[in-house]
């Protein structure tokens, strides 16, 4: 085994085999170490202190969820448009109208979303 | 400075994503009711893509930095794709309009989930392959919920999606063992690379396994197929009807393609796999649709054997083999359309029924359409002279002549099996008594229960040595 591709993923082995010994010492640690004396107290859910008031798995509006998913494109697209434009020096023309191509689809899918009322809260 | 990619080898795919992205605009500018203009105008799309497809470059073209391929394979298979939407747009209507699921983003998504499937076929890295492919899943999950305030419907969507999730995953960590021990992902380059004689890596055999896994996830065969029948039976009917072909077709291309191009020279390692595959995909799909009473759920059992029998000429890994699917896809395209334009023409008093008893007595109110339905179930079945029979001929011959006899007398055994159940139609039609009648199918349904049944038989004889030395171009084309 003396691929020299693989040997470059060696830290990544040993950062995996760390992390996982470090994480599940510490899990069995505390089992084993610690007192365990649980009362209804102890496993009861813990809220800033409060008793809890209302059941953590409560529904939210849908509109949530649409305007996290429209963030997420647009988040995407910067962070594609960063590259892009560092490296446009590079790649000439065809990356430039690529990025364009790109621009005009993401547009189009906006047009639909506005004229189908996504972006209205009321 | 990057030179500009030769666009011409794919001018149909260029035409067909900006016909969609067109199609949804005029749709969403039009508003509600809009579903006919868009499902026609989409048909219109199609054909005019079929036609830049007939008129393109027929010689093997590669472009887009070796990411995209076009040749008589990937023509052929697109066609036959092309065909399968372009008459589920049609038949989708009616049924679309009488259960209040008329809205125009149907045509549109059937439209962008072809457009998937062309770029899976014509895909010439695992990258170009994956882009494809969720093009085309993602389209599909959606519509499999499209019925979205019925829970079946929903259910479907969900549970499609999460398998298809699993199954993209398991592909590409398979592509990713490929390259990290191939050190390419490029289709000619890792053919090059096997076809040095060098012993590949047992990582690249794993990887190859991972995404050929991967891949019999989508084409739903044994022992990746758990999703199909509660998919098939949960969508909208429209929807399965779609489903079990224009997918279906692709996946089985991609599948070839990966096999055979990069691949080819490792036949002794996936020969077995794809050996499993198809015998565990025959024993399944004729047992388990025995007793099945949804119409739906028997035509994803049947679907699952027709996989399966599709696997068998695969499994040959030669130029024979690979003719032998595609003539078998493109009679199973013609089979299962007419069959799902029947189903979907099952209404009694308005609502949609989808036993098999229902159809109990057909001879009587509907001769023509018993009788088309009698000539699809003789061509599943694989008894002569329907076109079926020369399918399954085709691959079986394959396979004998590749040395695998088991696998086609496994093949032939399970094929009589099956026509057990196919026949058990014919006999609910025929000879039970009817009960409540059918409503008359619409004009388009009807025209392509027609066209379909005709053309399994008797017109494929007609056009069969088109079909046959179409299918032996494309496989020639992909074994140069």
């Amino acid at each position: 085994m003396s691929n020299p591709l693989l040997i470059e993923y060696l830290p990544i082995i040993i950062f995996l085999a760390i992390a996982v010994g470090i994480a599940s010492a510490m899990l069995i640690a505390s089992l084993l170490v610690a007192k365990q004396n649980p009362d209804s107290e102890k496993l009861s859910a813990y809220e800033c202190g409060f008793e809890p008031f209302a059941d953590a798995r409560s529904k939210f509006d849908v509109r949530f969820y649409l305007v996290a998913i429209l963030f997420i494109i647009f988040d995407l697209e910067v962070a594609f448009l960063f590259p892009w434009a560092v490296a446009l020096g590079d790649i000439g023309m065809f990356g430039f109208w690529s990025m364009m191509i790109f621009l005009g689809i993401l547009t189009i899918g906006f047009i639909y979303e506005w004229k189908k009322g996504a972006l209205e809260w009321e | 400075m990057v030179a500009m990619p030769d666009l011409l080898p794919a001018l149909p795919e260029l035409f067909l994503a900006c016909a969609g992205m067109l199609l949804l605009m005029i749709g969403v500018f039009r508003g509600e009711g809009s579903l006919r203009l868009v499902s026609w105008l989409a048909v219109g799309a199609l054909l005019v893509t079929g036609v830049l497809l007939v008129l393109g470059p027929t010689e093997r073209t590669v472009t887009f930095s070796g990411l995209f391929v076009s040749d008589s394979f990937a023509v052929f298979a697109k066609l036959l794709v092309l065909t399968a939407t372009a008459l589920t747009i049609i038949l989708s209507q009616r049924y679309l309009e009488t259960e209040q699921l008329a809205r125009f983003e149907y045509p549109v998504l059937l439209v962008f989930a072809t457009l998937g499937m062309m770029g899976m076929i014509s895909a010439n890295d695992l990258i170009a392959l994956y882009v494809g492919l969720e093009l085309q899943s993602l389209s599909l999950y959606v519509i499999a919920a499209f019925k979205r305030d019925f829970a079946k419907s929903s259910e479907a969507g969900l549970k499609y999606f999460v398998l298809g999730a699993l199954s993209s995953g398991m592909l590409l960590y398979g592509a990713s063992l490929v390259y990290g021990f191939a050190g390419t992902t490029n289709f000619d380059a890792l053919a090059a690379l096997f076809a040095a004689g060098e012993t590949p890596a047992v990582g690249v055999i794993v990887g190859m396994v991972f995404v050929a896994a991967g891949l019999a996830f989508k084409i739903s065969a044994v022992p990746f197929h758990m999703w199909t029948p509660d998919v098939y039976e949960g969508a909208p009917t429209s929807v399965t009807a779609f489903f079990a072909v224009a997918p279906k077709i692709a996946a089985i291309t991609l599948f070839i393609r990966v096999l055979v191009d990069p691949f080819g020279d490792l036949l002794a390692q996936w020969q077995q796999v794809i050996w499993f595959c198809a015998v565990a995909s025959m024993i399944l799909g004729s047992l388990a649709a025995i007793q099945q009473s949804n119409i739906k759920r028997l035509m994803a059992y049947s679907s699952i054997g027709h996989i399966g029998y599709a696997l068998v000429g695969l499994a040959a890994g030669t130029e024979a083999g690979v003719r032998g699917v595609l003539i078998y896809m493109a009679i199973y395209l013609a089979m299962n359309v007419g069959t799902f334009a029947i189903i979907l023409s099952m209404r009694v008093q308005g609502r949609m029924v989808e036993e098999i008893r229902d159809l109990s007595g057909l001879s009587k109110s509907h001769p023509m359409m018993a009788l088309a339905m009698a000539i699809f179930m003789w061509s599943m079945a694989g008894v002569p002279p329907a076109a079926g029979f020369f399918g399954k001929f085709y691959v079986f011959m394959a396979a004998v002549d590749a040395g695998l006899i088991v696998l086609a007398v496994i093949g032939v055994i399970t094929s009589v099996v099956s026509c057990y159940y196919y026949l058990r139609i014919i006999k609910v039609m025929y000879f039970d008594d009817l009960t409540e009648p059918l409503e008359r199918p619409s004009r388009a349904a009807s025209l392509v229960i027609a066209g379909t049944a005709l053309f399994t038989f008797p017109v494929f004889f007609i056009f069969s040595n088109a079909i046959l030395t179409g299918a032996a171009t494309a496989a020639a084309s992909l074994f140069q």
